[in-house]
């Protein structure tokens, strides 16, 4: 971890056009270490085609996405995750049929970059490695899953899968954390957990938060893009897109009637 | 639509645990109990072993990781191929280098096919297993020198001699009833222990939400395509033992009809455990002889017995089974 | 014309069907009893056409719809089902002999292309049917209301529901249509590749490498793609006899290093 803040993803003209449609059009991004930047923006604004396309989930149109200096434009999901990027999904994203701590040791186990024709991890019981354990426990205990982890995913309630959510992502280890609405669906006491939760990772992570609870964003957001339409328009700190004029207009006027 | 929505039954209750060690000691216990009409039996249960294990190794790719090949039957007949041609003319071949030589034959032929195929999904997958099974038939179905439609002849039984030692004859059906259980627990164990490993768990990971997997780092398309060849290989085992068995192979034992009993006794045991896939090769060679036997119009009792299976029991006969003691024990509680 | 019916059947309600190329082995014996009955193989074209269509509905009002929301295995262990059952009622009520269809007489004559070649003028009016199949099927599919709902069924279903649009009745009509086309396509080839017990099985493999090469839920996919698969085909029993069965997969392999959805995506 290196003292002064520094851009561990980099985001330049991202455009993704379905037909003659631009989702997402010409979109510059930095994420910073130590920060949480926000995205907000109307239904529709191309926020989850944004996310998507940091992820590698769909291919740009065009545009240039690097992480930590590398060029990953083109390279697929799992290269991105190997390099560094952990991302969070919207609609819950996990292994229903599995317990809550298989499904985070699964996560955790990707690290080990186990090729999978190595024979002789055949024989190995994938329940005593050391090392997954310790970081699967670690990322259970982080998303406050622990008393949890023996239950089956699909019988915990909504906020816990999507704290589960968070620790599959956070046991990848990543440097880049995109969060794709983390607190969609939960309650007052879980959301209130959650943003604590966020605030403990900012150190050591540059995160990039998809909301749509403006509580949680002017809690949590160090920077603030909005977008509209699949283009920025503004961008900056929370107290200098609260006054434009641009973005009352189109955004935040509209949501403090 | 996934390949599967379904959960996978992965580990066994105890209770079948025990009915399934106490069939297999049973089954073992067959050659040494004197009876009428010995022979026949132990060639059925033989022949019923090696299918067993034939689809134990797709349910490796179906069950485990959710990947449904019509095509399977391609390595099986592959490696019964391979040793009609590695024995020669006048003398038998050795069992411990043949059967390696055949394996290792079946699973590059999965390979090379695993290769083009593992990049599709779905229904494509499904298809394309299918029409690449369809090619190797032809490959040996219109060509005279590779046996063409009348097939090609294993002269002998492999020799198992070990260093002069011939003790092990495969002539004597007894002996060859135990090579293939042997085989068959051997098997079994092995895909146990890997069902539970690293590569096991990734293999369920990519079944149960393989865009997940992705994210999360793991090359899904190496794992398949792994999967997939070992699949092909362990098919290649079964299909050598059918072949040292019967003495003959013909392009039948690559085709579509091949291909989808595999999957039927997969299907119809239960998938996902090995188990189950042992006990739907047992019970559909069974209900095979039972309708055969009956009436010359065997295939429609086939046929709705089929239809049956999958509307009322879609998780095999050991879900089946696992339900029944559930319910007997909610009952009992 | 029989992979489009199989690729309507799976893009617009995702069912595999793999008794597809039983359909098609029932038209065939179908097209044989009913010109002997009715002395005339058109009349039994026509007639055994609406018979198909009925028994698609049927067969979708029975068994099929209650297999949309299953998955692919489940699917296939149906149809393997009914495949064995077909067989079956084939075999009773048709009998298992190998049997030729009569070509209509007017048709049986043959243009001459060279002095010793010529070229049998059913196969054209058989291209021509299909063609004109084809297109109406695609005129169908893309130009008409109905055709719409179809689509519209496809790419959303729930949605399609709430609308209002009867899917039922939608998936029924689909179906039918595909059984229906498969049957027909079977009634048509009968004079020429004559009718017997496993032609069902043979033709499925053809039909599935097309809808792959296709893409699936594309129409225009299945044409282009059997087109394809016919010039292939054909050209490589002449030109390259020993490799000629192995040549279409070879296509299919191709096809799928570049494009593994095929051709035409829906």
């Amino acid at each position: 971890m290196s003292a002064t803040p520094e851009v561990l993803l980099s985001a330049r003209g991202l455009t993704k056009r379905f037909g003659g449609l631009a989702a997402v059009n010409g979109v510059d991004l930095d994420l910073w270490c130590d920060r949480i930047h926000a995205v907000i923006g109307p239904n529709g604004a191309g926020k989850s085609t944004l996310t998507n396309l940091l992820s590698g989930d769909i291919e740009p149109t065009a545009g240039r996405v690097a992480i930590g200096g590398i060029d990953t434009t083109h390279k697929s999901p799992e290269a991105k995750s190997q390099l560094g990027l952990g991302r969070s999904y919207q609609k819950t994203n996990i292994f229903t049929s599995f317990t809550v701590w298989d499904n985070v040791r699964l996560a955790a186990q990707s690290r080990r970059r186990l090729a999978s024709w190595n024979v002789a991890q055949w024989f190995t019981s994938a329940d005593s490695q050391a090392a997954t354990n310790e970081s699967c426990e670690r990322a259970i205990e982080l998303a406050g899953l622990t008393p949890r982890a023996r239950a089956i995913a699909a019988t915990i309630s909504h906020g816990e899968q999507r704290q589960l959510e968070i620790a599959m992502t956070l046991a990848t280890e990543p440097q880049v954390l995109l969060l794709d609405e983390p607190l969609a669906g939960m309650g007052q006491a879980e959301a209130e957990r959650m943003v604590e939760l966020l605030l403990k990772l900012k150190k050591g992570h540059a995160m990039c938060l998809v909301e749509h609870d403006m509580d949680a964003v002017f809690a949590l957001a160090d920077q603030l893009t909005v977008m509209v339409n699949g283009q920025v328009i503004a961008s900056g700190t929370p107290g200098d897109v609260r006054s434009d004029a641009a973005v009352q207009a189109a955004y935040l006027g509209e949501e403090h009637q | 639509m996934s390949a599967s929505s379904k959960v996978p039954l992965e580990r066994l209750p105890h209770g079948v645990r025990i009915t399934l060690l106490v069939g297999g000691l049973a089954l073992a216990a067959v050659p040494v109990v004197p009876m009428e009409g010995r022979d026949f039996y132990l060639q059925m249960l033989t022949q019923m072993m090696i299918l067993a294990i034939f689809a134990m190794s797709l349910d490796l790719l179906q069950g485990v990781t959710g990947l449904v090949s019509l095509g399977h039957a391609a390595y099986f007949g592959l490696a019964g191929y391979a040793l009609a041609f590695l024995t020669p003319a006048n003398a038998p071949a050795s069992l411990w280098w043949s059967l390696p030589a055949a394996a290792l034959v079946a699973a590059l032929a999965a390979l090379v096919i695993g290769f083009f195929v593992v990049r599709t999904h779905g229904i494509y997958f499904i298809m394309v297993t299918m029409a690449f099974a369809q090619m190797v038939f032809f490959l040996f179905f219109d060509n005279k020198s590779l046996g063409g439609s009348d097939g090609s002849y294993v002269n002998f039984k492999p020799d198992a001699t070990i260093a002069g030692w011939g003790g092990i004859d495969l002539e004597n059906k007894t002996t060859f009833f135990y090579l293939t259980l042997a085989l068959l627990v051997g098997v079994y164990l092995f895909l146990r222990r890997l069902l539970f490993s690293p590569f096991g768990r990734a293999l369920a990971g990519i079944r149960a939400n393989e865009h997940r997997m992705r994210a999360l780092g793991y090359g899904t398309y190496g794992y398949k395509l792994t999967a997939f060849t070992l699949a092909g290989g362990l098919a290649g085992v079964a299909g050598y033992l059918w072949a040292a068995q019967t003495g003959y192979v013909n392009p039948e034992l690559m085709g579509f009809h091949m291909s989808a009993h595999a999957i039927m006794m997969v299907i119809l045991g239960g998938m996902g455990n090995f188990a189950g896939a042992i006990v739907g090769a047992f019970a559909f060679e069974y209900m095979l002889h039972l309708f055969k036997d009956m009436t010359k119009h065997w295939q429609l009792l086939m046929g709705s017995f089929i239809l049956l299976v999958v509307i009322f029991a879609p998780r095999g006969l050991l879900g089946l089974l696992v339900r029944k003691k559930e319910e007997a024990h909610e009952r009992n509680s | 014309m029989l992979a489009a019916g199989l690729t309507l059947i799976f893009g617009i309600m995702g069912v595999i069907n793999l008794a597809h190329g039983s359909f098609y082995m029932i038209g065939a014996y179908m097209a044989w009893s009913l010109s002997a009955q009715f002395g005339s193989l058109f009349v039994a074209i026509v007639v055994g056409a609406l018979l198909s269509v009925a028994m698609g509905w049927l067969l979708e009002r029975i068994l099929f719809r209650h297999f949309y929301h299953r998955d692919h295995l489940d699917q296939v262990l149906l149809t393997f089902g009914l495949i064995y059952i077909f067989e079956e009622l084939r075999s009773l009520l048709w009998g298992d002999e190998v049997h030729a269809v009569q070509m209509p007489a007017a048709l049986d004559w043959a243009i001459p292309l060279t002095d010793n070649l010529s070229y049998p003028i059913y196969r054209l009016v058989m291209s021509g049917i299909c063609v004109l199949l084809a297109v109406g099927l695609y005129l169908l599919i893309s130009r008409t209301r109905l055709g719409m709902k179809v689509r519209a069924g496809a790419f959303n279903h729930d949605m399609t529901q709430a609308l209002g649009i009867n899917i039922r009745q939608i998936h029924g009509v689909v179906f039918a249509l595909g059984v229906g086309l498969a049957a027909v396509a079977g009634m048509v080839a009968a004079p020429i590749s004559s009718v017997y017990p496993n032609m069902g099985s043979t033709v499925l493999i053809m039909c599935f490498v097309v809808v792959v090469i296709g893409g699936i839920g594309s129409v225009r996919g299945a044409f282009v793609a059997s087109l394809l698969v016919g010039l292939v085909d054909t050209f490589g029993k002449v030109l390259l006899p020993q490799i000629a069965g192995m040549l279409v997969y070879m296509l299919m392999a191709v096809v799928l290093l570049y494009k593994p959805e095929g051709l035409f995506k829906q």
